[in-house]
């Protein structure tokens, strides 16, 4: 899977894959920082969305489908401030059905049980071709 | 929740977006995507972030060739509705995002500089509800609407 110039430029890749969903990273460094010593809440969003694309991704390619997604909303909740070290994002597919995909993302840090962030994505899945 | 912004201004002091805007556009996150200080008001601040391809998001999958990706647009908002809290409550205040809602109208148009227009519209003593819009030119024609919460966590906004 490839990952968008905006994540490359912003530093973010693919760490490992869990089940058929990637787990992505960002290591902190000032591209990421928002007030000094912690993590920007865009850099956290944008992580967490790229988590989701690539795990609605993952599941369409599964699926045998070819779909141009479409991002219709996303839905931030933070809960933590982000601080300097690395961060780590997944997305899980709540539903995919023909025309709309549900994911689901969260975002974490060295406690995987306590994340900072979570997110809620809806995109429209338009067939390619 | 997400940290804001520098220091730099020590509480208290009568928040100036415009000044506020430049010193905090230059490091970091903001810096790095290359926010700008565009415009303000009593309860807003407008701030740009101008086309780069390097900030493109997925070819014919989110948006389509050279479109700007969504996280830098979040972003954008995120500043954007933060420094309209402060201008309206006149002063810097240290503050976490609660919560951020990014509904996409359509993809940015490649090549052009999208702006981001925050609006606190409700303060309270801890708590404030903000909203935003961004466009690429034309504001009756946006990109993104936006609608959020700020929490004040060190001290109240009023």
């Amino acid at each position: 899977m490839a990952l968008t110039p905006y994540a490359q430029a912003l530093g973010i890749e693919i760490d490992h894959d869990e089940a058929g969903e990637p787990v992505l990273r960002v290591d902190y460094s000032n591209r990421v920082a928002g007030r000094p010593g912690f993590l920007h809440g865009g850099a956290m969003s944008g992580l967490m969305e790229m988590a989701g694309f690539a795990a609605l991704q993952a599941e369409l390619t599964r699926r045998g489908e070819s779909m141009r997604l479409k991002p219709v909303n996303i839905q931030v909740e933070f809960m933590r401030g982000g601080t300097e070290q690395v961060t780590f994002a997944k997305g899980s597919v709540t539903r995919a059905g023909r025309r709309v995909a549900l994911v689901n993302a969260e975002a974490w840090q060295d406690d995987r049980s306590k994340p900072i962030a979570l997110a809620q994505i809806k995109v429209l899945l338009i067939p390619a071709e | 929740m997400s940290e804001k912004p520098p220091s730099i201004l020590p509480p208290g002091t009568r928040f100036d977006p415009s000044l506020a805007a430049r010193m905090m556009t230059r490091h970091g996150h903001g810096g790095w995507l290359g926010i700008q200080y565009h415009a303000h008001g009593e309860d807003w601040v407008e701030l740009k972030l101008p086309w780069r391809e390097d900030l493109v998001g997925i070819d014919g999958g989110v948006g389509g060739m050279g479109v700007l990706a969504s996280g830098p647009i979040i972003s954008l908002m995120d500043n954007a509705t933060s420094m309209s809290v402060w201008t309206k409550s006149g002063s810097f205040v240290p503050h976490a995002t609660l919560d951020l809602r990014v509904d996409y109208m359509r993809a940015a148009t490649p090549g052009q500089t999208v702006i981001g227009r925050g609006e606190c519209y409700k303060l309270t003593r801890t708590i404030s509800f903000i909203r935003g819009v961004a466009h690429d030119g034309d504001p009756a024609d946006p990109v993104a609407h936006v609608i959020g919460t700020f929490m004040a966590t060190h001290g109240p906004y009023l």
